[in-house]
């Protein structure tokens, strides 16, 4: 059981890389790599966990309290954001690629080039 | 405590691969902010209100939106 | 690769990805498990030290801040690359609404309702980031994404004129400079680049944490900007923009 959290994050990882792998739509892929990166975050919060403890913000705790690790949670925090405006960069690429060739299946875009 | 991680832990899991597994992208826009909202359970579950936060504002509103967007500008004439 | 070798490669890889990955877990310290030096030390120097009740905005924008000016450069970067992609094309022009723009009087009554409440939160929740969970990266986005609440409502032509680019832009350089000039003034009068240099005030209080509120409404309003300016983008490409010729089929 207590590696299950960890096996999880795992599970995500694979499970939007096979979505990458097969995926026959640009928007498609990039929704897939958002799976992919949310691995991530699910594993930094997993190691970060402290069984009984609070979340590390002393407003309504007095200090001192057990609470669970507060550097994985900037870490993740942060990504999240700009794992958005990563997400947006790539759309723009999507959309200017079918600006330019009328689709966007890679396999199509592979049949254009050759 | 335990238990309700667990259980989130798995509502992640099953959200993630049925995102993956939905191949429309108009409709995987749908199922990716219901991942989100999976993901900020699990972030609340184990403590970490600023990540849940986070990932609510992005991962349930910012991003399906764009993708939403972005659908419409190319499957929009077809 | 054609689809058919990327599943095969995808095959024989995940496999061996998913028993090294299994090993790499066990050996992690089990989930749960008390031993976290770094974070032991991120919450020693935030609350005794610093005075930052929050402990994450204090990693964030004071103890890792070096990192945090990284991420916002990304952010600025990012912007600035989907910016240019978006850029209408000589062949597009604008035309008018597609579909008439009906929208539902309850659903432009909610807008309108929960717009002044959510840029209310969104502030709210910058402000607040030094004491409870929050800070200028969630708010930013919590604010940003209210804004848009007037396309909801049907109002797109209000919301472009009230969303000017060019002044948005300029507000997301000033901010993403404020932070560096932050560390500068760190290094001037305190050790280092970004040393926490100023009273690090009581504890509790909104103005306490030292450089950490200012830090963390330069980020707040640097990611209430990057993402009004993308969605902006995102709707301008979806809503207005039509190319003039039909799609180019090469």
């Amino acid at each position: 059981m207590t590696v299950l959290p960890y096996l999880v994050s795992g599970w995500l990882f694979l499970v939007g890389c096979y979505g990458l792998v097969t995926s026959r739509n640009l928007v498609h892929t990039v929704a897939c790599l958002t799976v992919t990166q949310s691995a991530t975050y699910v594993l930094l919060l997993a190691v970060g966990f402290r069984a009984g403890a609070t979340a590390p913000v002393f407003s309504d705790v007095p200090v001192g309290s057990r609470v669970v690790d507060p550097v994985v949670q900037a870490l993740s925090l942060t990504d999240i954001v700009v794992s958005a405006t990563i997400t947006a960069l790539l759309l723009a690429l999507t959309i200017q690629i079918y600006k330019r060739h009328g689709t966007v299946n890679p396999d199509e875009l592979r049949a254009l080039r050759d | 405590m335990m238990l309700l991680i667990f259980l989130a832990l798995g509502l992640v899991a099953v959200a993630g691969t049925v995102v993956v597994l939905t191949r429309e992208p108009a409709r995987q826009a749908i199922t990716l902010s219901v991942f989100g909202l999976t993901l900020s359970i699990l972030f609340v579950t184990v403590q970490a209100p600023d990540v849940a936060l986070s990932q609510l504002a992005i991962g349930t509103a910012v991003v399906p939106l764009m993708i939403m967007l972005t659908i419409q500008k190319v499957d929009g004439r077809r | 690769m054609s689809p058919r070798w990327r599943l095969v490669l995808f095959v024989v890889v995940a496999p061996a990805f998913a028993v090294l990955f299994f090993l790499a877990a066990r050996g992690l310290p089990s989930f749960g498990a008390d031993i976290h030096p770094y974070g032991d030390r991120a919450v020693a120097v935030a609350a005794r030290q610093r005075a930052t009740a929050n402990v994450v905005s204090s990693v964030n924008f004071d103890q890792r801040a070096v990192d945090t000016l990284g991420e916002e450069f990304i952010l600025f970067g990012s912007v600035i690359g989907t910016l240019m992609l978006l850029r209408a094309a000589p062949e597009e022009r604008e035309v008018g609404r597609r579909g008439a723009g009906r929208v539902l009087p309850t659903t432009r009554l909610a807008g309108y309702l929960l717009l002044p409440v959510t840029v209310l939160v969104g502030l709210y929740v910058i402000a607040h980031g030094q004491l409870s969970p929050g800070g200028g990266f969630q708010g930013g986005v919590v604010l940003a994404t209210g804004w848009h609440l007037l396309y909801v409502a049907g109002r797109y032509a209000a919301l472009r004129r009230a969303t000017p680019p060019t002044l948005l832009e300029v507000v997301e350089s000033v901010s993403a400079a404020a932070f560096a000039a932050v560390g500068l003034a760190g290094l001037v009068v305190g050790g280092g680049f970004l040393a926490n240099v100023l009273p690090t005030g009581t504890f509790g209080e909104l103005l306490s944490g030292g450089t950490v509120p200012v830090l963390n409404a330069a980020v707040g309003v640097a990611v209430t900007a990057a993402v009004v300016l993308l969605l902006a983008a995102f709707l301008e490409q979806a809503v207005v923009l039509r190319r003039t010729d039909g799609p180019d089929q090469r």
